[in-house]
């Protein structure tokens, strides 16, 4: 059965998009059909992180509104086969999406896919609203400080009380992605504490993606960090959260400060 | 020939008249229609009335709407042909008074429980009594409550307990990182928390107009 992931966090700024690309492309080389759509109208970036800006025609609003039919405005990976975007209109904003058009393009999707993973704009207007609004899962992604927490903390409110799921009764089962996490400022106490944020949001976690360069080179290149080099801290970790959305059990790997003899000898930062 | 047969209320009057009127009064005042569609006989056995006593009688009977079927335990002698004919052979049976039922009102509910977390930009108010909540509540986050405020994790939003006057509301927290806490509009901001600094079960109460905070246990 379908599932409708939203990938959301209040924040602007922590991720969302580099991990809706990450988690998309590892679950579509899983072998799941995975489509990603950027309900970010007017500051699309998602085509950007995926490299396929330069292949838009036709977008969401355009879908939405009975310009286009979903087929032509769903654009194929060129990388890994199980991957589609739905891009955003770039030249509109959030007001050009309609509930009901939202409602029907989600229906759409659901019968074609496995994963409908929505990356949700920043803020709690009606972008990120309608993001969330047909969700069975999501995603909250946060950084270890304290604006980004309280910012996700206000989103889990809201995935409890104005989804379409949430109204029914029902739940949105909701995972918390940590990232940019700094193993070193956090040892320094520059940072909240992974058991911090869990005592502040009582959320399952979901992994811990380490602060990296290897995220920028990824964007730069238009390739999610996944695809781009799977053997990087952030890949491994984006790849453990993809496994544990399916429902495997993979162990948590904190990423840690503590530095072997040899680090400490040659002064080197542990990743 | 059919014969079909009517319970009828009996009205015994005693003296003095006058009393016993007003005592039909007090019952009209109670429920005003408890005699309309229902026959009543009026048994003067009880009482010694001349003729005219009987239709001043039953002219004030008539300006409270009550109209009588019949009249018994009096001497045929005594009525005339325009008021109601007299009856005999009336048999005793009980009455089931249809009481309006009384409306089991539930007793208002005193307290409000919140199975969980608090969110951060959720705000509960419940000016009725007391706020539980299981869980903490965020920054963010405020309870106003009428009575006191009970919270079984961190209180890191805003609590104001009290909110309608009542000094004795107090606030109880497993952890105080509150940003603002209030008894019946007085106040204390995180600045002035902070310098406390409680990481233990601790309550908040009001004492004169000075908010106290002290350790439970």
């Amino acid at each position: 059965m379908a599932k409708v992931l939203v990938v959301t966090s209040g924040k602007g700024g922590v991720g969302k998009t580099t991990s809706t690309a990450a988690l998309g492309a590892t679950l579509a080389q899983m072998g799941e059909k995975v489509v990603v759509v950027d309900f970010d109208v007017g500051l699309r970036n998602l085509d950007l992180i995926l490299g396929a800006e330069r292949r838009v025609v036709f977008d969401f609003i355009n879908v939405v509104q009975g310009i286009a039919n979903l087929s032509q405005a769903l654009i194929r990976d060129k990388r890994v086969e199980n991957l589609w975007l739905l891009p955003a209109s770039q030249t509109r904003d959030k007001d050009a999406l309609t509930e009901e058009g939202v409602a029907k393009v989600i229906g759409e999707l659901r019968t074609k896919f496995d994963w409908i993973l929505c990356d949700s704009p920043a803020g709690i207007e009606r972008g990120a609203m309608l993001a969330m609004r047909y969700a069975d899962e999501a995603v909250i992604v946060t950084n270890p400080e304290i604006s980004s927490v309280r910012d996700s903390d206000r989103i889990i409110g809201m995935l409890d009380s104005k989804t379409v799921r949430a109204e029914q009764g029902e739940r949105v089962e909701k995972h918390l992605l940590i990232t940019r996490f700094d193993t070193a400022r956090a040892a320094r106490g520059e940072m909240l504490s992974i058991e911090d944020i869990l005592d502040i949001l009582a959320t399952p976690l979901l992994g811990i993606i380490p602060e990296s360069q290897d995220v920028l080179r990824a964007s730069n290149v238009g390739s999610p960090v996944t695809l781009n080099d799977a053997t990087s801290a952030p890949a491994r970790a984006y790849i453990d959260a993809a496994r544990r959305l399916t429902g495997e059990t993979v162990a948590m790997m904190v990423p840690s400060a503590r530095k072997g003899l040899m680090d400490r000898l040659l002064g080197r930062r542990a990743a | 020939m059919r014969g079909r047969s009517y319970v009828a209320f009996v009205f015994c009057p005693a003296v003095p008249i006058l009393d016993w009127l007003e005592e039909i009064d007090a019952t009209l005042a109670r429920s005003p229609g408890f005699f309309v569609g229902k026959p009543v006989v009026l048994d003067l056995s009880a009482v010694d009335l001349s003729q005219a006593a009987i239709a001043h009688l039953i002219e004030n009977l008539e300006q409270r709407n009550i109209r009588i079927l019949g009249i018994e335990g009096v001497d045929a002698a005594r009525l005339t042909s325009n008021m109601p004919p007299l009856l005999t052979g009336g048999r005793a049976c009980v009455l089931a008074v249809n009481e309006p039922k009384k409306v089991e009102s539930k007793p208002k509910t005193t307290s409000l429980l919140l199975d969980g977390q608090v969110r951060s930009g959720q705000s509960v108010v419940f000016p009725d009594g007391d706020v539980t909540v299981v869980g903490s509540v965020a920054s963010g986050a405020e309870i106003v409550a009428g009575g006191s405020i009970h919270v079984y994790g961190t209180l890191r939003g805003r609590a104001m307990a009290g909110v309608n006057g009542n000094s004795a509301a107090r606030i109880y927290c497993q952890k105080i990182e509150a940003e603002l806490l209030a008894i019946d509009g007085y106040f204390k901001t995180a600045e002035e928390i902070d310098a406390i600094s409680c990481d233990r079960p601790a309550q908040v109460w009001l004492e004169g107009d000075i908010v106290q905070i002290t350790p439970l246990n």
